[in-house]
């Protein structure tokens, strides 16, 4: 690369290296010290300055001129702060990846584009960093637009960018043509198409500021193969130009207080919690505000780990298959503080039975949330750390007032219910391996600090349900999407961001077939992640909604990975995933009793320089309960441990 | 169902409309009309949407246009507010009921824009009732053809919906 270093002494301004806008570092914030050391190499080599002790970032951020789109888009991403993009080359975004091959930037070659937009949400949701993604046009493109999905749906930072045939060509059916802005302008936060060289550094800029500010979202940046290949000049910190775009973080002060009085005075509070309080990094403010009010806590599907598992105040999770307690407590509650969640209707059942007699305190970062399912008696809009930390104080004010609340009724039933309804499972009447022991025994062996990644079904569920999580960024999973092959390109993406803390994939043997080939990746990259499958042979919550609802009629459930149907002529697993996992470089184990279970686990916890995959083969006719039936009340919860889970009976 | 017209100030760039449109079909919501044109600053757009709703779901509407990165202002129109249409019309007029097109014009002050042996092509702007009045006073005599713009609209007073003693907006926070 040829540059021409105007005035880099001058332009030597570190301060612009944390991004472009006020406020925090939309980008990565600088790279982990392992990475420091090659990206200033490379950044030297490149630019052919004298050694200082400047990141990639500072390097980047100096203005040059006459180089490609293509630098300039990789110039960007350094000087925005990226540590890692995700992706697969192709045609049209081909001239970005030349830059690339000499960039400090690392970029993970993957074997499928979704398992890239799942890799940069995984390292996302580990880092609370923007996670990068980066694909050709057409197809390339398209194969983005289920992470894409997934990621808004679940609020997650990640910026794509995809190249686009060249400008002429746009709107002829081109080769490799698709319309990536229009099909993704209802699963993005924002998308751009880039029609001028000299727009990138901004457009990069305001796609990561508009990616991690406000309520987190995907950003898709469209660039066409001439605008990469055209000569222009960067500058860095570029304007951000966004006047339709001001997020509201600071709470109202008056809707906080009317929110501390209706706190005072309940005798049956819930908090409510979801994973905006995750994603505002507010977990501590949260334990604070459990404390202070005394108040049972909830933690939705996407909020595990916001606050301790272990925690005497935290009832569990909410919703279809949370705990009976969780559930019963929002529908018996006096009022609810929402904090970042959302009432989503997995959460609420039948909207119109939901806690019915309950006053609602609604905070969330995002107006249209507020009211969109649920009424909000006290609507606060802001940043649930920046609410939370206002909320404490209001309290406190009302405290010193001499209004504090008496929890001890309250608690007592929440006691009883917990005491008679606790999670529970039984296991395989015909012998087999039950998997809620193995995702336990899974949880207690790998502990607290490990990150989970699981993908989407019932042992989703009982992940969520058996593993103990204690710490922020632990539990990742699709929430809102609930997109099957979540689980391994997003651990993948996870191990990347945090090398140094175990990472366990929890997927089911249906999952696993859809993404399973990013192991690959994965060995040939050097990230060892773990992978429990949890096989039952089945697509096993479908399996269980046939059983539930549809007697026991198995329509096209079955997967054979236990090997084929009875009276079937072939009795092999196909595929056979030990096999396969060595096929993809990793260890491969297996496990089909309850007494090899631990030894397993702790086999694969030994096993650093490779990724694992162990094959459990557990009981087919396992099921998650607790269970509200889809479009039930939440007051036809259905079953604790003790009550056959049989419809219309045994209701708590 | 009420009508309900908002007037919408988003940035002058391409795929706005196709986001605007495509978040009320998304959403389930019924545009009634819409206009787009330019406004006295360039780098914006005026959208004037009429839309059927209920006041909560358009709330929903309101917040959810809001989200969209190139929507600047919303503002709802109250029913005061001056709303006026176009309205193009190729009415069939032979000698015999010629007259009777001409008057019906004048009484609708709308004017004669092309006329020929057959037919006769009038222009008119108003309010959706009083054209639809119109229109029914036409339809014995045979229309043609005829084209109709969405509602523009401003509201009433000196306040304007960008610069100082702005239009309020439609709330931003809850």
């Amino acid at each position: 690369m040829s540059t021409t270093n105007t005035g880099r002494t001058a332009a030597a301004h570190p301060s612009s290296a944390a991004g472009p806008s006020a406020g925090p570092a939309p980008g990565a914030g600088p790279a982990p010290a392992t990475a420091v050391a090659p990206s200033e190499a490379a950044a030297q080599a490149t630019l052919g300055v004298e050694t200082t002790a400047r990141s990639m970032a500072e390097a980047a951020a100096e203005p040059v001129s006459g180089i490609t789109g293509a630098q300039s888009l990789v110039r960007s991403l350094e000087a925005v702060g990226v540590e890692v993009v995700f992706g697969i080359p192709g045609g049209a975004i081909l001239p970005a990846y030349d830059p690339l091959f000499d960039s400090a930037l690392r970029h993970v070659l993957v074997r499928h584009e979704q398992g890239a937009g799942h890799a940069a949400t995984g390292y996302a949701q580990a880092t609370g960093r923007v996670g990068v993604c980066m694909a050709t046009s057409g197809p390339g493109a398209t194969n983005l637009v289920t992470p894409l999905a997934d990621a808004y749906m679940d609020s997650v930072p990640m910026v794509a960018i995809t190249g686009q045939v060249p400008t002429a060509a746009i709107g002829t059916d081109a080769f490799q043509e698709a319309d990536i802005r229009g099909i993704t302008m209802p699963v993005t936060k924002h998308n751009f198409l880039v029609t001028d060289a000299a727009e990138i550094p901004q457009k990069i800029a305001e796609a990561f500021h508009l990616a991690s500010t406000g309520r987190p979202g995907p950003v898709l940046v469209d660039i066409p193969k001439d605008v990469l290949q055209a000569t222009t000049d960067f500058s860095w910190p570029p304007r951000i130009d966004l006047p339709g775009y001001k997020p509201t973080t600071r709470p109202h002060g008056k809707q906080v207080r009317e929110a501390a009085a209706l706190i005072a005075a309940a005798r049956q509070p819930v908090l409510y919690v979801g994973g905006g309080v995750l994603k505002a990094g507010a977990a501590e403010e949260l334990a604070e505000l459990a404390e202070l009010t005394g108040a049972p806590v909830v933690t939705t599907l996407m909020a595990r780990g916001a606050f301790p598992d272990s925690h005497r105040q935290n009832l569990g999770m909410p919703g279809m298959h949370g705990n009976v307690t969780a559930v019963t407590a929002l529908q018996k509650a006096d009022l609810l503080v929402a904090l970042g969640a959302r009432f989503d209707d997995r959460v609420t059942g039948e909207l119109s039975s939901f806690a019915p007699n309950a006053a609602v305190v609604h905070a969330d970062i995002d107006p249209a949330e507020i009211g969109k399912n649920r009424k909000a008696d006290v609507p606060i809009v802001g940043d649930a750390k920046a609410t939370i930390v206002e909320l404490l104080t209001a309290l406190r004010a009302e405290h010193e007032a001499g209004r504090t609340p008496d929890l001890d009724a309250w608690w007592e039933q929440l006691e009883d219910w917990r005491t008679r309804y606790p999670l529970g499972y039984d296991w395989p009447e015909d012998g087999m391996l039950s998997p809620q022991y193995v995702i336990e025994r899974l949880g207690a062996i790998a502990g607290p600090d490990a990150i989970y990644a699981s993908g989407v079904g019932q042992h989703q569920m009982w992940a969520a349900q058996f593993i103990s999580y204690e710490k922020p960024g632990t539990w990742l999973n699709s929430g809102g999407l609930g997109t099957m092959g979540y689980a391994v390109p997003a651990a993948m993406g996870a191990k990347y961001g945090m090398p140094g803390t175990t990472v366990w994939a929890i997927d089911g043997d249906g999952c696993f077939q859809m993404t399973n080939q990013e192991l690959a990746t994965c060995a040939i990259e050097g990230i060892p992640i773990k992978v429990a499958v949890i096989n039952n042979g089945n697509l096993g919550m479908v399996r269980q909604w046939q059983t539930l609802f549809y007697e026991g009629r198995y329509s096209n459930t079955h997967l054979n990975t236990h090997g084929g149907k009875e009276g079937a002529p072939r009795q092999v697993r196909i595929p056979d995933f030990v096999t396969l996992a060595e096929a993809l470089g990793c260890v491969g184990l297996r496990c089909e009793s309850k007494d090899d279970v631990d030894a397993v686990i702790e086999k694969a916890m030994a096993i650093n320089d490779a990724p694992v995959v162990i094959d459990f083969i557990v009981g087919s006719d396992a099921q998650v309960w607790p269970m509200v039936a889809a479009g039930a009340s939440n007051d036809e919860i259905l079953a604790a441990r003790d009550v056959r889970p049989v419809f219309g009976e045994g209701q708590v | 169902m009420t009508r309900h017209t908002l007037s919408v100030l988003v940035e002058n760039k391409s795929g706005v409309l196709a986001r605007v449109s495509a978040l009320f079909s998304r959403r389930g919501f019924n545009i009634e009309s819409l206009a787009v044109g330019p406004t006295e600053n360039p780098d914006l757009s005026r959208m004037t949407i009429v839309a059927d709703a209920e006041a909560q779901p358009l709330e929903q509407i309101t917040k959810q246009l809001n989200k969209l990165i190139e929507v600047i202002k919303i503002v709802e129109l109250d029913t005061a507010a001056v709303q006026r249409e176009l309205l193009l019309v190729k009415v069939r007029a032979p000698l015999a009921d010629r007259a009777q097109v001409l008057q019906t014009a004048e009484l609708f002050r709308a004017r004669v824009i092309d006329v020929n042996t057959d037919t006769v092509t009038l222009e008119a702007t108003g309010t959706p009732d009083k054209l639809q009045a119109l229109l029914a006073v036409l339809a014995p005599l045979g229309i043609k053809e005829m084209a109709q713009s969405g509602t523009v609209a401003l509201g009433r007073g000196p306040r304007s919906m960008s610069g100082a003693g702005t239009l309020r907006p439609v709330e931003r926070s809850a």
